[in-house]
């Protein structure tokens, strides 16, 4: 007996902290660029994707009900954790068919953007909110808070990047998500879901489905328990049908540059409260 | 008038006072309206009109053109060619000088607005003068400044104007909505077309005289009269850029099927049902007149109305008979007399659907509760009234009935009271009445809605953004946040 023949990962899905195999049995190939079997990976259905929003509704409140400084520490120790696997991630997006620079690059920013997103966990209500002068004996103001549940469609290209770049000014606010990565994102998604498992990010807070996008989107934009659904990163042949499924609760759809960092890009994930209050004595 | 007659004591004095109508002179109407479109009345094209009535007497006012799709086409034309041939261009410290303007000649002639208001809605003539008109002017004094601030607002964004605007607003508060729509489209650069209620068309058609006065250049506000067709023939558009509807949520989730299809930018003020919560430790008198306020305003036809009282387990015997006394001391009538507190239901069809609405409570099983009053025999009029043993299920406590009818439910914990107050698709606003700061603050964190009112109730201000969570829509109106609506990010700064 000799050398030492490499552990192949399984790839599976991540919902609630915990990383389950799709209900549905299916998988699909994925292959590096020059046709190498990377992995099989999950192919999640319309069940995977109720049972992880339900675990992103389940976690929401408590999420939000975390204070500010804990939410930025723990976006942080996503960005200490993913840096410290830059190696890793590197050579996946290599597999995709990157340059090792180009890859180098990518995995970079991506640290880059969770730091700039944990660093406004505290900033971003004293620079979205607002003290209105009315024109009366009332104290009245204005702050953001998260719409809830939101659901995400990531972008295939670059797929790292543009996962923080949605990801992270999603749930720093104290929303909850579940992230529809498509097949060419999927390894790179479900390696994330490794790190994000490894960050103190609370179960559920984010949850990670791998397989058709298209199939998922329409299921998620009918979900009468979804606050928003993130289309940034969307494939352009969604139906009419489902587009217009979103109207059933009134659902906030979000668009956008899919890999922008703005803190406009936040407040596509929040509603915005005023409170009235006399003054008097 | 539907439901059985009160057993609510009749007050023991005499309280009548004499007939004070506002004249109602200070109104110049014309017999015929056209659209207002590129700056002057046109004929519609359609060929169509219909007639606005007065809903206090059911007399015609006017008769007022019915836009069709062509018309709404030749609108959106005369939008973009003023977007692209000037309004683009024209510098923010020029559009503030046209939203100043604007807002000095409704002050000026507020009365004759607020009597208009009155005539064409049926609200009574203390609101319209008092809240509404004086609302308008503020809202467009406000906005003006906006316009050549606007880099200041979005600090580190690239903006620019949508370009054409599509606007539909509500017969509730028809020259309010009209202001919360225009001023910020028009403070950021966007020209508009602008679709008023069915039953309340004539003050939007005051206004146009208003925008020629001022000098508004042609096309950069148009105004199409017409129904439900009208307002589809706008949102289905191919050249309207941005859509903001204040109206039903039915309506709303129209609107936005549409607009999904197409990624068109929108902003949706819909329905709402909303909680008044009283705690035993508030000031009861002044609780008292905020749950009158709350409901009873503008006929209960507010979409923010404190339509569900949740009253703490403990005061709730006492403060439902205060109310109910308190109630019976309303003046319903002539929308005109400046004592009147509560004036004319909108329309027959509002009205039907409010008695449908309360005859459900009763066959439910919750027990009505009416102001005995004498009711005039023409027009549409609904006595105010209140629900008693109230569950959950019932239609009167989940369905927004947009008239002068509270439902009455209980709690017992804070807890609960969240629990409850959050039991609703709806999150336009919500009422906290205690004379404990930490817990309005605690309550204001739980509550899923966008407007809170401590201590107070149907406040608004220009610089106070006002708009829902969940199905009430999403999108804010006034301060900061609204004015974001009519701007779209142009790209990377240069």
């Amino acid at each position: 007996m000799g050398g030492h023949l490499p552990v192949d990962k399984t790839f599976k899905l991540f919902i609630g902290g915990a990383f389950p195999r799709s209900e549905s049995g299916y998988t699909f190939q994925v292959r590096s660029d020059d046709g190498r079997l990377l992995a099989n990976a999950a192919k999640a259905s319309r069940k995977d994707l109720r049972e992880a929003v339900r675990a992103a509704r389940s976690a929401q409140a408590g999420w939000a009900g975390r204070t500010a400084y804990n939410r930025g520490q723990v976006l942080y120790r996503v960005a200490e954790m993913l840096d410290a696997r830059s190696d890793e991630f590197t050579a996946l997006l290599g597999d995709g068919g990157r340059s090792d620079e180009s890859a180098r690059s990518e995995v970079e920013q991506a640290v880059d953007r969770w730091v700039w997103y944990a660093g406004w966990a505290d900033k971003f209500q004293q620079v979205l909110g607002t003290v209105n002068p009315v024109a009366g004996p009332f104290f009245n103001f204005t702050f953001p808070e998260p719409t809830g549940v939101v659901v995400q469609a990531v972008p295939d290209d670059p797929p790292l990047l543009g996962l923080a770049s949605r990801l992270a000014p999603a749930i720093v606010t104290g929303n909850t998500s579940v992230v529809l990565a498509g097949e060419a994102a999927a390894l790179v998604a479900m390696s994330l879901a490794e790190v994000l498992a490894t960050s103190d990010v609370p179960g559920g807070v984010v949850n990670i489905l791998t397989g058709d996008v298209s199939a998922l989107l329409p299921w998620a934009l009918g979900h009468l328990d979804v606050n928003a659904v993130d289309l940034a990163g969307s494939p352009d042949d969604l139906p009419d049908a489902a587009l217009a499924d979103a109207a059933e609760n009134v659902k906030r759809l979000v668009h956008g540059d899919p890999t922008a960092a703005s803190p406009s890009v936040i407040a596509g994930f929040l509603e915005f409260k005023t409170v009235w209050h006399p003054i008097g004595h | 008038m539907a439901g059985p007659m009160a057993d609510d004591p009749t007050p023991e004095f005499g309280l009548d006072y004499a007939p004070a109508p506002e004249s109602t002179a200070v109104v110049h109407l014309a017999d015929e309206y056209g659209l207002f479109i590129g700056g002057e009345f046109v004929e519609p094209r359609s060929g169509r009109t219909f007639d606005t009535i007065n809903p206090a007497t059911e007399d015609r006012l006017a008769t007022v053109a019915e836009g069709d799709s062509a018309d709404v086409d030749r609108a959106v034309a005369a939008a973009r060619t003023a977007f692209e041939k000037h309004w683009s261009d024209t510098p923010g410290t020029v559009r503030a000088r046209y939203l100043y303007r604007i807002a000095r000649q409704l002050q000026e002639r507020s009365r004759e607005f607020a009597v208009l208001e009155t005539m064409d809605g049926g609200k009574p003539i203390r609101e319209s003068r008092d809240v509404d008109l004086p609302l308008v002017a503020a809202h467009f004094f406000h906005h003006a400044g906006w316009a050549d601030k606007l880099e200041h607002a979005f600090p580190n964004r690239n903006v620019a104007p949508h370009g054409v605007v599509g606007q539909i607003v509500p017969w509730n508060f028809p020259m309010l909505m009209a202001a919360w729509k225009l001023a910020p489209a028009l403070a950021c650069g966007n020209t508009v077309v602008l679709k008023p209620a069915e039953t309340t068309p004539l003050t939007a058609l005051l206004l146009a005289e208003v925008l020629q006065d001022v000098g508004l250049p042609p096309g950069v506000v148009n105004i199409v009269t017409g129904a439900g067709d009208t307002g589809a023939a706008l949102v289905e558009h191919p050249d309207v850029d941005k859509l903001a509807f204040t109206g039903s949520t039915g309506v709303g989730k129209q609107i936005q099927r549409s607009a999904a299809i197409r990624r068109l930018p929108l902003t949706l003020e819909l329905g709402g049902k909303a909680a008044n919560v009283v705690f035993e430790d508030a000031a009861i008198d002044q609780a008292i007149e905020g749950v009158i306020n709350g409901i009873f305003f503008n006929q209960g036809h507010v979409c923010c109305a404190g339509s569900r009282l949740l009253v703490q387990e403990s005061i709730a015997g006492d403060f439902i008979e205060r109310l109910k006394a308190r109630m019976t001391r309303l003046r319903v009538g002539d929308p005109l007399d400046k004592n009147t507190d509560v004036g004319a239901i909108n329309s027959a069809g509002q009205l039907a659907r409010i008695t449908a609405l309360v005859a459900s409570g009763v066959d439910e099983g919750a027990v009505l509760h009416q102001a005995p009053c004498d009711l005039p025999d023409r027009g549409f009029w609904f006595a105010p009234s209140v629900f008693t043993e109230v569950q959950q299920s019932h239609r009167v406590a989940r369905e927004e009935i947009f008239g002068p009818v509270l439902a009455v439910q209980t709690f017992r914990t804070p807890d609960e009271a969240v629990e409850k107050a959050n039991n609703s698709p709806y999150g336009l606003s919500a009422g906290i009445w205690t004379e404990k700061g930490s817990k309005i603050l605690w309550m204001a964190e739980r509550l899923r809605a966008g407007v809170i009112w401590a201590n107070t109730f149907n406040k608004f201000d220009p610089a106070s953004p006002f708009g829902g969570y969940k199905e009430s829509g999403f999108g804010r109106e006034g301060g900061l946040q609204g004015l974001g609506a009519y701007v779209r990010d142009a790209g990377a700064n240069a």
